[in-house]
């Protein structure tokens, strides 16, 4: 059980942060290529999922999975965009994502003077914050499966 | 109603099968909880000739829209290959990449889907 990576972009595509815990193989690109790699992706899973929607649809795009990893996704109303990816086990992890926005985001970020937003986020404490909040998660374990 | 729709898509891009299910609402008012998300999957094929002989790769994908309580949605979509491959590809007169027009592919497919409908469903709204 085990957290991968973690992706933070804001509303124009510009990755704000990025950290990763147990990731086994990189990509092969750099990581500018990655980040825009990934942005562009989940923009066309969302449209995708939104116009194939046989129903209204509520929140949209949540989740994919493949065969070795859960890609979870959470957008806040001001179009910041959580992306991690974790291992199969873990079901649903929209709670753990807002919970970083409220508690670690809005807390270390927003409220400091010194951020400015839409700049990439080099708040120390926000990054400690966040290592020891995913370290912490009952399904995060150092060892990956 | 809660197997929404199967789609099935060559390795070009273009759609060869399509099978929907809505029912259409006739009614204005939804009071009653519908799901948030779908689950959507999709099933990529590639098969080789075990005698020696490649056949290729054919990158032929499966897409099967259903309601998120559904389980068994994996073996329905093996299930659908198995019929995909029983009766389109041992069809004489079907070629691949072509758009599937095959009655019995038809048939069977629509009777997969009840017995997964039936066989799967948990508490799915009405």
């Amino acid at each position: 059980m085990t957290v991968h990576n973690l992706y933070i972009f804001d509303r124009n595509g510009s990755c704000l942060f990025y950290n990763e815990w147990n990731r086994k193989k990189q990509a092969g690109i750099s990581k500018d290529e990655e980040f825009k790699l990934m942005y562009g992706m989940l923009f066309s899973i969302r449209s995708f999922v939104s116009k194939m929607s046989p129903l209204d649809m509520k929140e949209g795009f949540l989740s994919f999975q493949t065969s070795k990893y859960r890609l979870h996704y959470y957008e806040t109303p001001s179009g910041l965009r959580f992306v991690m990816n974790t291992d199969l086990s873990v079901p649903n992890a929209r709670d753990t994502l807002q919970h970083i926005y409220s508690n670690l985001y809005v807390e270390y970020i927003v409220k400091n003077p010194v951020c400015v937003l839409g700049q990439s986020l080099d708040s120390e404490l926000f990054s400690s914050r966040l290592d020891s909040y995913i370290r912490s998660l009952p399904y995060y374990s150092p060892r990956a499966a | 109603m809660v197997i929404f729709s199967v789609y099935v898509v060559n390795k070009a891009g273009g759609l060869i099968y399509q099978y929907d299910n809505y029912v259409p609402r006739a009614e204005a008012e939804k009071t009653f909880s519908y799901p948030l998300d779908l689950v959507l999957k999709h099933h990529d094929e590639k098969v080789v000739v075990s005698f020696g002989q490649r056949d290729g790769i054919r990158g032929i994908k499966f897409i099967v829209l259903a309601d998120p309580r559904q389980s068994g949605i994996d073996a329905l979509l093996r299930k659908i290959y198995e019929i995909y491959s029983d009766f389109a590809l041992k069809n004489p007169f079907y070629s691949l990449e072509m758009p599937i027009r095959c009655e019995l592919f038809d048939q069977n497919l629509k009777g997969a889907l009840e017995i997964a409908e039936k066989a799967g469903n948990f508490g799915a709204g009405s």
